[in-house]
Formats: C-alpha cells, sequence, structure tokens
C-alpha cells in the first residue's frame, strides 16, 4: 500500500494529519482554558494565561452558585424540561393527525404549519413583547415555555411526520382490527414505533432550549426567571471583576449540553441530517 | 354501518382535534406577530407612554437614510460571505478528508470533537472568546507573544476595524463543526461503488473529490449555503454578549440594531421596519431553499 502511495502520498497524509489534529487542538484548547480559569485566582488569570491552576479548589463554583448561578440553573431546567415535553407532544399529535388519520384540509394544515420553519424570531419580536405584555406574562416563565414550544413545533413536527409517512400502512389497518381507537392506537402502537425520532427531537430540542438567547434576555429580566444563558452575562456585568467566578458559571452552561452530545450523538446526528435534506 | 359513520364529515371534522394544538401555538405566535409586524412598522409608538402615531412609510424612509442601518447590513453580509467560505466549503473539504480517513474511530472521534462548540451555547462561546481577545489576560494576545507575534497584539474587540473579524472569526470556530458533520453525514450517502468504480479508473485522491465527492453532494451544499445565509442575517447572540453593536455600532447587526431601536431607543415602529427587511430576506433564502428541495425530488 505504502508503495503504491508514493513519497508524495506519505507527505500528504502526514499533512493532513497535522491539519486535522491541529484543528482539533484549536477547538479544544480555548474550551480546556476555559475550565481551568474556573479553578483560578483572579491574579493567577492576570499572570501567565497558560499556566495550570495552583490550587483546585471549587471555591469559584460556590461563589457563582451562590451568585445566581443556582437560580439560573433550575430556570433553564424547569423550562427545558416544560418545553421539550409540550413541543414533541404537541409536534407528535399533529404529525399523527397530518399522517395517519383523514382529516380535511390536511394539505394546507401541513403548509401552515411546516411553513413555520422558514420564518425569524426576530421578526416576530416586536409584536411577541407587545402580546405578551397584553396577556400579563411578560417577564414570566410561561413566555419562554409558550415562545420555545410555538417555534420549535414546525421543526419537530417536520421530523416525527417524514418518520410517520415511513411506517406501513398496514399498522393501522391491525389497530382497526383490534378494535383500537384513535387515541389508544395513537399511545400503544404509533407513538413506541416513532421512538428513534422521538429521542433526536428531545435531544435537539434540549439543545435549543438550554442555549437561547433572543426571546430569554428580551422577555426575562428579574433574576427568578432568567435562564442560564442571560444569566451568565448578568454575572459578568454584575461582579465584572471576579472573572473566574464567570468562567465557572460558563462551565457550569457547557457540562450539561456536550456530555448530552455525547450520550446521544447518534440520535442528535441523525435529527440534524433528515432535518436539513430529508 | 359503523364504516359509514366512521367516514362522516363529523367525524372527520374531529379528527382535526390531533393538529390544533399545533395550528393554535404556530398562528398565534408565529404568524400573527409577523402579520402585526407590517402594521407596527407604519407607526410611531413610544411603548413606555403607550402614544401611536400613524407615520405611513416614514419609517422606511428614515431607514434608508440611516448609516447604521446599511452597516449592519453589511456586517450580516460580511458574515453571511465568511460563514459561507468557512463553514460551507471549507467544512466540505474538511468532511472528505475525515471521511478520507481509515479509521471508523478517527473518524467518529474528529467529527464529535470539531462538533463540540456547537453543543455550548453561542453565549457560552461568546463570553469565552471575549476573554480570549480580551488585550491584557488573553489568549490569543499571549499566543501571539509567545511565537514572537506579540507587536500584533491589540485590544481585539476594543476598535472597529477588527471587531466584527474578530466576532465573525468566534462564529466560525463555534459553527464549522455542525457543517462538516452534516457534509460528513453527505459523504457517507454516496454509494461505495461509485467510490470504488474511481479506484479502479486510478483516479486520485484530489480528482475523486472534484469528480466524485462534490457533484454528489451538491444538493448538501446547496441547502447548507441557504441556512448558512439565513442564519448570518439573523446573528444576535454572539454580537450582544461580545461587544453590544460597539464600539460606535461598528459591530451593529440588523438583529442588535433592531433591539437597539426598539428597546433601548423606544422606537418599535422603526424597530418593526428592521424587522420587514429581516423578514424579506429569510423569506426569500427559504423560498430558495424549498426550491431546491423541490428541484431534487422531480430529478429523483
Amino acid at each position: 500500500m505504502v508503495s503504491r502511495l508514493g513519497f508524495l502520498g506519505v507527505i500528504a497524509r502526514l499533512f493532513m494529519w497535522v491539519f486535522l489534529l491541529g484543528l482539533a487542538v484549536v477547538v479544544l484548547y480555548p474550551l480546556l482554558w476555559m475550565a481551568l480559569n474556573g479553578f483560578k485566582t483572579n491574579a493567577e488569570l492576570f499572570g501567565n494565561p497558560f499556566a495550570l491552576p495552583v490550587d483546585w479548589s471549587f471555591e469559584n463554583y460556590r461563589k457563582a452558585w451562590n451568585r445566581g448561578v443556582s437560580n439560573y440553573l433550575t430556570t433553564s431546567v424547569l423550562v427545558t424540561v416544560t418545553s421539550t415535553i409540550a413541543t414533541v407532544f404537541v409536534s407528535a399529535w399533529a404529525a399523527y393527525g397530518l399522517t395517519r388519520v383523514n382529516i380535511p384540509f390536511s394539505k394546507a394544515i401541513t403548509s401552515v404549519i411546516l411553513g413555520g420553519l422558514m420564518l425569524a424570531p426576530t421578526v416576530a419580536l416586536v409584536p411577541l413583547v407587545k402580546m405578551f405584555q397584553a396577556m400579563g406574562l411578560y417577564n414570566s416563565f410561561w413566555a419562554l415555555l409558550i415562545l420555545y414550544t410555538a417555534f420549535r413545533v414546525p421543526f419537530t413536527t417536520f421530523l416525527i411526520r417524514a418518520y410517520m409517512l415511513d411506517l406501513p400502512r398496514e399498522v393501522d389497518e391491525a389497530a382497526d382490527v383490534d378494535g383500537a381507537g384513535r387515541w389508544t392506537a395513537f399511545w400503544r402502537i404509533i407513538l413506541p414505533m416513532c421512538k428513534p425520532i422521538i429521542t433526536s427531537t428531545i435531544l435537539l430540542h434540549v439543545l435549543f432550549a438550554w442555549n437561547e438567547y433572543l426571546f430569554a434576555m428580551v422577555f426575562t429580566s428579574g433574576s427568578g426567571v432568567q435562564t442560564l444563558p442571560v444569566g451568565l452575562t448578568s454575572l459578568m456585568s454584575k461582579h465584572g471583576t471576579d472573572f473566574p467566578v464567570v468562567f465557572a458559571g460558563m462551565v457550569i452552561a457547557a457540562v450539561p449540553v456536550v456530555l448530552l452530545f455525547f450520550f446521544g450523538q447518534r440520535y442528535i446526528v441523525k435529527g440534524l441530517a433528515d432535518g436539513i435534506g430529508k | 354501518m359503523r364504516t359509514i359513520f366512521r367516514r362522516a364529515p363529523f367525524q372527520r371534522a374531529l379528527g382535526l382535534a390531533w393538529v390544533i394544538p399545533a395550528l393554535a401555538l404556530v398562528g398565534v405566535f408565529v404568524y400573527l406577530p409577523l402579520v402585526q409586524n407590517f402594521g407596527f412598522s407604519t407607526l410611531k409608538w413610544d411603548i413606555y407612554s403607550g402614544s401611536q402615531e400613524y407615520v405611513g412609510l416614514e419609517n422606511y424612509r428614515k431607514l434608508i437614510g440611516d448609516p447604521v442601518f446599511w452597516s449592519s447590513f453589511g456586517n450580516n453580509l460580511l458574515y453571511a460571505v465568511v460563514s459561507i467560505a468557512f463553514q460551507v466549503f471549507g467544512a466540505l473539504l474538511l468532511a472528505a478528508l475525515v471521511e478520507s480517513i481509515r479509521s471508523e474511530r478517527w473518524r467518529r472521534g474528529l467529527r464529535a470533537v470539531y462538533f463540540i462548540p456547537s453543543a455550548i451555547s453561542l453565549t457560552v462561546a461568546g463570553l469565552l472568546f471575549y476573554f480570549v481577545y480580551e488585550p491584557n489576560l488573553g489568549l490569543l494576545n499571549h499566543a501571539l507573544d509567545a511565537v514572537g507575534l506579540g507587536r500584533f497584539g491589540q485590544s481585539w474587540l476594543g476598535q472597529g476595524d477588527t471587531a466584527m473579524l474578530a466576532i465573525i472569526a468566534m462564529s466560525q470556530w463555534q459553527g464549522f463543526g455542525y457543517s462538516t458533520l452534516l457534509f460528513a453525514v453527505a459523504i457517507q450517502r454516496i454509494p461505495s461503488e461509485i467510490y470504488g468504480a474511481a479506484a479502479i479508473d486510478g483516479t486520485g485522491p484530489i480528482r475523486r473529490f472534484v469528480h466524485v465527492t462534490v457533484p454528489l453532494v451538491r444538493e448538501m451544499t446547496g441547502l447548507m449555503m441557504m441556512v448558512t445565509i439565513s442564519g448570518a442575517f439573523q446573528v444576535f447572540n454572539e454580537v450582544m454578549v461580545m461587544t453590544g453593536g460597539g464600539p460606535d455600532n461598528s459591530t451593529q447587526v440588523l438583529g442588535t440594531w433592531l433591539y437597539r431601536s426598539g428597546f433601548v431607543r423606544n422606537n418599535f415602529g422603526y424597530a418593526a421596519a428592521i424587522a420587514t427587511v429581516l423578514f424579506v430576506i429569510t423569506l426569500g433564502v427559504a423560498m430558495a431553499q424549498l426550491w431546491v428541495t423541490r428541484r431534487r425530488r422531480v430529478e429523483w
């Protein structure tokens, strides 16, 4: 093999590996730096940035936790969990209705729901603020729950619908023979069959809700309703000079989603790939 | 008897219950604001005093004469151009390199490592790079120092001529792994016989990339291009976190200028007019995307 590759081929492969591994370092080093800075003191931070922390204490984490991160984390978990549940169920119902039930105007309804994919949240920002102020839901947990659900239903429905379209017709007929109603058929037969795509949509929604910033920033201001992304920026502006504490907060925000990605990689990749080009 | 009853219009209409929650949510919170936005863009509107006055197309006229609007638009455009270079063409090349590795473990590992920045939020990535670019404690200036290029060290985010490029560079770092991953999936879907045939013909890796890989992932390239352009015009998070649009509005993009006009300068009609511009751009890109996908369906 090597002889066929030839001298130039070996050099080319060497360059390729240097490039690919170099890129990996460029990605990983800033992240490592962030994690290490969470253990440093301010003086160390302003000293040699490449140095390791002298004393590996969790003091900065404790400070970050007490300066609001515990609240931000709670809100983030709450908003993420509830909006994931709402989005996945509402979307799965819609996908089921559009693919397995004979309903009137199904083509038009499909276009309306999936058409939501084309609309950017920024465009709706001003009217939404006015709407939520009028409903008395501005600066509340409900604003984020509703918005995260409404703006992710099109994408999630798109994914689940594509999957349900591929399920064989006989499944519904079998359910019909068993005398199962639509409701039972959905919960007992169709939904379990969609488990892989449901897993993908759950993971993608968690990534979205955990990281979302625009709505979180515009629709919340009190520390009781702020999610981590917004909370981190207030941590930065309120305690601006105590940078290691900010780094600790960043690590707390980043670790859950990085872990989620590593454990759910297969489903996330599948969801992303189907979502863009199916 | 039972089947006849089932097909009755009433029963059929009852099936709508499955889609009503989704329709209601999307209708009220996605479509309705969009329609309202057009109306709002014709108002002079102070949200705190509540005063509203119809001014016709005045906001759009002001938009055309607003230098910050145009520089914001230019920044979005720059964002799109750089992102297409790195996150579409660069990522395609990178994906082809990664997929040419024989070891499955290395391929998987590299794809995963490159993707990590896309999993963390733009807020965390933006804050991280705020510190990387920071002139005193930042990695970048210290790294330049370490390799003897210290004279190029500067306050990257603190001056107008480097701040926008610094933000865009961060965004490439954050996003290239995502598009590389999607291109990798597209390359994996190319039937292996095609590569086998190319190998028998004695085609070298570069020709194989140009004549086999690029044409066969063309559709993914088109879609990624649309997604990238659309994303470049919706940029908000990283600018907000890293510079807030400054210094001196030099890193303002349409999203942040909209926010500032409406929520800081209390001019909601004007913000709505910027939103309309964003709407036209993103809808245009989405239509193009739809067209790319449709055309493929006809071909197959």
